[in-house]
């Protein structure tokens, strides 16, 4: 009581005391708030011994231009010492959109590498044995059509679906709110992420079929509490499309992971990782009490970290080495499975390959030249942190309440509710950051005029597209066509029917059908989405 | 000040990229300040871009580019303005837009870009000069009140 005087509006609104006591944690008991690592709630980490046992998986994320850059590309991170690989993959690609369509022209291999057919994928990972890697693929509404691709590509290198590894993004939810590379409306979009997660429970065991994102809703102006509450009833919403074809709870909650932040524009140290902490202890206690999980596996909170290029000023562009040093060791203190950093030159460009290094090499030195792995939750006990973590489990609760409220996640989505709501208050942030009242070094406190405020960036060739094109048409040129038709009219049968789509997108592919003509039938199908329009 | 009606803006966000925070906050920053903005949102093409442009009657179309695409952009929705003949619309750019650009999306008539550091306020002044104080003896007094 004595501190309450002393209450600190952060720059996140949330209010702390100049200091926390044992009267600030009058309910806390260590084995029903906390218990061990390893053990239920979870909060201290999913596992028991957490990164003694295994370090984090180092990821940044990478894609370039072609698929032989991308490989090449991918051989020397693998070379360096990472153990997973993030791919990009470009816009054409994430909208279902062929390198030769009128739209895609001026994207093609600019954000990623280009997949026009499976003979993209095939190069890709020429010589990257797929029972050897993780492979992470950013990709959402194409995402069925990218893991048809995958299998396809591993089944050629010989190696069998139950060895695959890695993970798709498949979370469309997210991409209305804030990402945009939406293709079909929710309804039958949410279908084809239940077709994913149905044939990874039924043959790929090790796949993560969905990865829940919370880091672009952040990156949209989502508040900590937000950022957790939205990918969590994202996450029901895809667990419900799989529990009414007849499939347990216990089957689907350990294929999905979630991508949370940890870092970006509103990061606050403490904050960041006391709502990474509460986010574990509920999701656990949702799958086990609402969703009625029986077994253990079912309530772990699988997530990596990530923080996007928001939290990058353009200004002074070295100072976002110490800034994403500090959204590192918020991640390793709230015992994040992977790390995804953003890179300095974020604000030029495309990241510069020194850049990308530089991040993995951040995350190398606090693994292993600062002692952070050698305990489990490190900042468990502490009166404040777990004191914000019992607040922000609150707010996370509050929050999931107020979108069921109106009708539940999609509802919100349809009319526009969440994105003008994130667009508000992503307007308050910046107007805050302008007037000063958000300090950012750099940008509106300890300033320099800068002359020359350049670094390296990529260049984009304007040769890759012709490549791309020519490696299209080489393809549709020694196809057999008959097979390709015959299996798209399958496809669009197997989706009329509402059937599972996936073994059947799988026989396409393999007939080297491209992502354009696979999307064009199922548009006929499924229809399109609509922007909502709010401004 | 009645003379005056309020500066007309369309935003729009070309190509394929979603990332649509920025596009979106300056909208409001704009309507703040004053103007009447129209945003048209995502994968718009040059074509969506101008036909909406001149049915609403814009004094400023603001195009909203993260991807790197911004000079095949700027240069095709210039070029068909050329071809149209459509004068009196002017074009700004914001977004992720490298240093050594600014100049060549200046050479092919974009009126200002706007880059990361940009304030609401560089960009409603900068706007409101290309709009209305094309000439250095009009220039827009720092009052600045809307009709």
């Amino acid at each position: 009581m004595k501190t309450d005087s002393n209450l600190k509006e952060t720059d996140t609104g949330v209010k702390v005391k100049l200091y926390y006591t044992p009267e600030d944690l009058a309910e806390f008991a260590y084995e029903s708030s906390l218990g061990d690592p390893g053990k239920y709630p979870y909060t201290r980490g999913i596992y028991p011994t957490m990164y003694r046992g295994k370090l984090w998986t180092m990821r940044q994320y990478s894609g370039f231009s072609t698929s032989e850059n991308t490989n090449s590309r991918f051989k020397f991170l693998l070379e360096q010492g990472q153990t997973g690989l993030s791919l990009a993959l470009d816009l054409p690609t994430q909208l279902g959109l062929d390198s030769d369509d009128p739209l895609a022209r001026d994207d093609v291999g600019r954000l990623g590498v280009a997949i026009d057919t499976l003979s993209d994928m095939e190069e890709m990972f020429d010589g990257i044995p797929l029972d050897k890697i993780s492979t992470s693929f950013t990709i959402n509404s194409t995402a069925s059509i990218i893991l048809a691709m995958y299998v396809a590509t591993g089944e050629k290198q010989g190696v069998s679906k139950e060895k695959l590894r890695g993970t798709i993004q498949n979370d469309i939810l997210k991409e209305y709110i804030a990402r945009g590379t939406w293709i079909f409306p929710p309804q039958p979009s949410i279908r084809l992420i239940g077709d994913t997660i149905v044939y990874c429970i039924e043959n790929i065991p090790r796949f993560n079929s969905v990865s829940v994102s919370g880091t672009h809703m952040c990156e949209a102006g989502a508040s900590h509490a937000q950022s957790i509450a939205y990918p969590f009833l994202t996450a029901i919403t895809y667990i419900n499309e799989v529990l009414k074809r007849g499939y347990k709870i216990d089957q689907i909650a350990p294929l999905l992971s979630f991508h949370l932040i940890a870092g970006g524009i509103q990061f606050q140290i403490f904050q960041d990782v006391a709502n990474l902490r509460a986010a574990r202890q509920l999701w656990a206690r949702i799958v086990k009490e609402r969703l009625g999980a029986k077994q253990e596996k079912s309530m772990l909170l699988r997530f990596s970290t990530g923080a996007m290029g928001s939290g990058m000023t353009e200004q002074q562009p070295l100072n976002n080495i110490a800034r994403i040093a500090y959204y590192a060791l918020a991640a390793a203190l709230a015992g994040s499975r992977s790390f995804n950093l953003p890179c300095f030159d974020e604000a030029y460009g495309i990241p510069t390959q020194e850049a990308i290094r530089t991040s993995l090499r951040i995350q190398q030195i606090l693994a292993y030249e600062t002692g952070v792995a050698d305990t489990v939750d490190p900042l468990a006990g502490s009166y404040y942190v777990e004191n914000l973590t019992d607040f922000f489990e609150k707010e996370i609760e509050k929050e999931m309440e107020k979108i069921e409220s109106k009708g539940g996640i999609v509802a919100c989505i349809e009319s526009g509710y969440i994105q003008s709501q994130l667009l508000e208050q992503a307007y308050e942030i910046e107007k805050k950051i302008q007037k000063g009242e958000i300090i950012k070094v750099g940008v509106n406190r300890f300033t320099i005029d800068e002359e020359q405020r350049e670094v390296e960036v990529v260049k984009h060739d304007p040769e890759i597209l012709t490549r791309q094109i020519e490696r299209l048409n080489r393809v549709k040129a020694t196809r057999d066509n008959g097979k390709v038709i015959e299996c798209l009219k399958d496809l669009k049968k197997t989706a009329t029917e509402e059937r599972n789509i996936m073994p059947c997108l799988i026989d396409t592919v393999k007939a080297y059908a491209t992502m354009g003509e696979i999307v064009g039938v199922l548009k006929e199908v499924y229809g399109e989405a609509e922007q909502p329009r709010f401004i | 000040m009645d003379r005056e009606r309020p500066i007309r803006v369309l935003i729009a966000k070309p190509g394929l990229d979603g990332h649509d925070k920025g596009a979106k906050v300056v909208a409001r920053a704009l309507k703040d300040a004053g103007m009447e903005v129209v945003y048209i949102g995502l994968r718009q093409s040059s074509d969506s871009t101008l036909s909406t442009a001149i049915e609403e009657g814009v004094d400023i179309i603001g195009l909203s580019i993260l991807s790197g695409s911004h000079v095949p952009i700027c240069r095709e929705l210039l070029e068909r303005m050329a071809q149209q003949d459509i004068e009196g619309i002017k074009v700004v750019v914001g977004g992720v837009i490298p240093g050594a650009d600014v100049q060549v999306l200046k050479d092919l008539g974009v009126s200002e870009v706007f880059r990361g550091g940009a304030s609401f306020d560089d960009i409603t002044q900068a706007i409101r000069n290309i709009v209305r104080g094309e000439s250095k003896e009009e220039a827009v007094p720092k009052e600045g009140k809307q009709g």
